[in-house]
């Protein structure tokens, strides 16, 4: 085996197997720091002795083991450390394995208690690319544009909290799991998110790694959670949003609107994928679910994903979808986007005065302005146009987003 | 696991004042479950007295270590097997005390 295939292997096992290994450790130990430090150990270890002793046949196995020893080590040193004297109470167990159910059980409970709503959201979302996608600390510092040290100390704290509070390690009662549900949905959509829309400016407008990440999150949660309609819409979701990345920024680094993307770039693998999911739910649905709003959102795009081109879209099932949304999350964004459709189906005149009604809400939001903006332009009030433009510019913090805006403003004329 | 469990009042906005007998009903509750360890209902922070003897002497100041519009208006401490329990009885003593709830883990 060449030191390439070693290495992938070490990737391959590291997104395979790096939850698993902190989940059971946890479970064992009851100490979330421990676990990522042997978990980490345990694949700084594999690096060095997989090349000459080859990658062994079981690696999630090889990997939990030796966090286990690493654990155990740990503690230990810090019993002889603290003066105790002690044997750690825990003997080391050389059982085989622990069955394939109850492991996925202890990845579920690691995403509860990284997700638990006691944490704040930001800390949510960064424990959970450190404990469950085994993300570096300083890559989720670079990916929030925050400084390594002070996401290192968010982590820190929240892993100090978890303990000192017993933020417990299970999954979540019947009674409560959608709400719980929700907030961990919720922590992955933020990931993706900001990945798809990286703000600040200086950052690659679409950052690859985030959304990758959270889709191979929301895949795990999928696997763990089959049944749940929401998290299967949140992955179609996702996917349907992700496979028109190749197209969402030209070569140039401007953002390209939904009517002028190159559908020929769309992810059609991504694409077919997403649609099986959203049949899945319509079928749900037609049998008397009632559809939340990542599966409604999910559909919506579905619709555009199926269309040829902007005018082949079928938009009074996009407005019918966006009606449903709106009785369930009567929120001015959603509002907007609803606006939007409405201006393809009845014109710009009609969406106009939509749009008008949510200025108390959105006057700082970009995308506010830019759809007015664009909506001025159609209706030829060139001069009311610009002034959006100029606004929409001020407040978008996306770079491709402020070159897309700035030519359609000096379009203008 | 013992919880220390603080409830928040605001001067410029007070929760009611007809909670007595909810609370009451709610603690025999705590009790009967076996969460209860103690609780009580605190005075105004006006009547706080501070003491520092760390230096020369012994310096009494009169009031509370922080003056704030949110104030201590009483504790419970309770025993909880972990923070989703306790968390889920501070949502309901927060209804029914008509104020804002700390939940707070003991070392």
């Amino acid at each position: 085996m060449n030191a390439a295939d070693v290495r992938e292997a070490v990737t391959r096992a590291h997104h395979e197997e790096w939850a698993r290994v902190v989940a059971s450790l946890t479970r064992r130990f009851g100490d979330l720091d421990l676990a990522e430090e042997a978990a980490a150990e345990a694949f700084a270890t594999a690096v060095e002795r997989w090349p000459a002793d080859g990658v062994p046949p079981n690696p999630g196995a090889w990997l939990t083991t030796t966090a286990n020893r690493k654990a155990i080590d740990r503690i230990r040193r810090e019993s002889k450390r603290d003066g105790k004297h002690r044997e750690a109470q825990i003997v080391f167990d050389d059982d085989p394995p622990e069955p394939v159910g109850a492991i996925d059980d202890d990845r579920l409970r690691l995403i509860f208690t990284c997700c638990h709503p006691a944490l704040a959201m930001e800390t949510r979302v960064a424990l959970t690319l450190r404990m469950v996608g085994g993300l570096t600390v300083p890559e989720i510092a670079r990916a929030f544009l925050a400084r390594e040290t002070a996401m290192e100390r968010r982590i820190t704290r929240a892993k100090a909290k978890i303990k000192a509070a017993r933020v417990p390690y299970r999954v979540p009662s019947a009674e409560d799991l959608p709400a719980r549900v929700s907030g961990v949905l919720a922590v992955l959509y933020l990931v993706f998110n900001e990945g798809y829309l990286a703000t600040g400016p200086g950052t690659d407008p679409v950052r690859r790694d985030l959304p990758a990440e959270a889709i191979r999150l929301t895949r795990l949660i999928r696997a763990l959670l089959p049944d749940d309609g929401e998290v299967a819409g949140l992955l179609a979701l996702m996917l349907l949003t992700e496979a028109r990345r190749p197209a969402r920024v030209s070569a140039g680094g401007e953002l390209v609107a939904l009517a002028e993307q190159d559908r020929g770039a769309w992810d059609t693998g991504l694409i077919a994928e997403g649609h099986r999911l959203v049949r899945e739910r319509l079928a749900a649905a037609a049998a008397g679910a009632a559809p939340g709003r990542y599966q409604i959102l999910a559909a919506i795009n579905a619709v555009h994903t199926s269309a040829r081109d902007m005018r082949d879209t079928d938009w009074s099932q996009i407005l019918a979808l966006y009606d449903r949304l709106v009785r369930l999350d009567p929120s001015p964004i959603i509002a907007l986007n609803r606006a939007i459709a409405v201006a393809e189906l009845d014109g710009p005149q009609v969406a106009m005065a939509a749009v008008d009604r949510l200025e108390d809400e959105l006057a700082g939001y970009h995308a506010y302005h830019a759809t007015r903006a664009d909506l001025l332009r159609r209706l030829g009030r060139g001069h009311e146009s610009r002034a959006a433009y100029d606004k929409a510019i001020d407040l978008a913090g996306n770079t491709a987003e402020t070159a897309y805006l700035t030519r359609r403003r000096d379009q203008l004329g | 696991m013992r919880y220390l469990v603080s409830v928040i009042d605001d001067k410029s906005n007070p929760g009611s004042t007809d909670r007595q007998p909810a609370i009451s009903a709610f603690n025999e509750r705590l009790i009967a479950e076996g969460h209860w360890v103690f609780a009580g209902g605190l005075a105004d922070t006006d009547a706080a007295t501070v003491v520092d003897n760390r230096g020369e002497q012994v310096v009494f100041s009169d009031g509370p270590f922080v003056e704030s519009k949110e104030y201590l208006a009483g504790v419970w401490v309770w025993e909880a097997p972990d923070l989703d329990v306790a968390l889920k009885l501070a949502a309901e003593a927060s209804k029914i005390c008509d104020r804002k709830i700390e939940v707070r883990p003991f070392l």
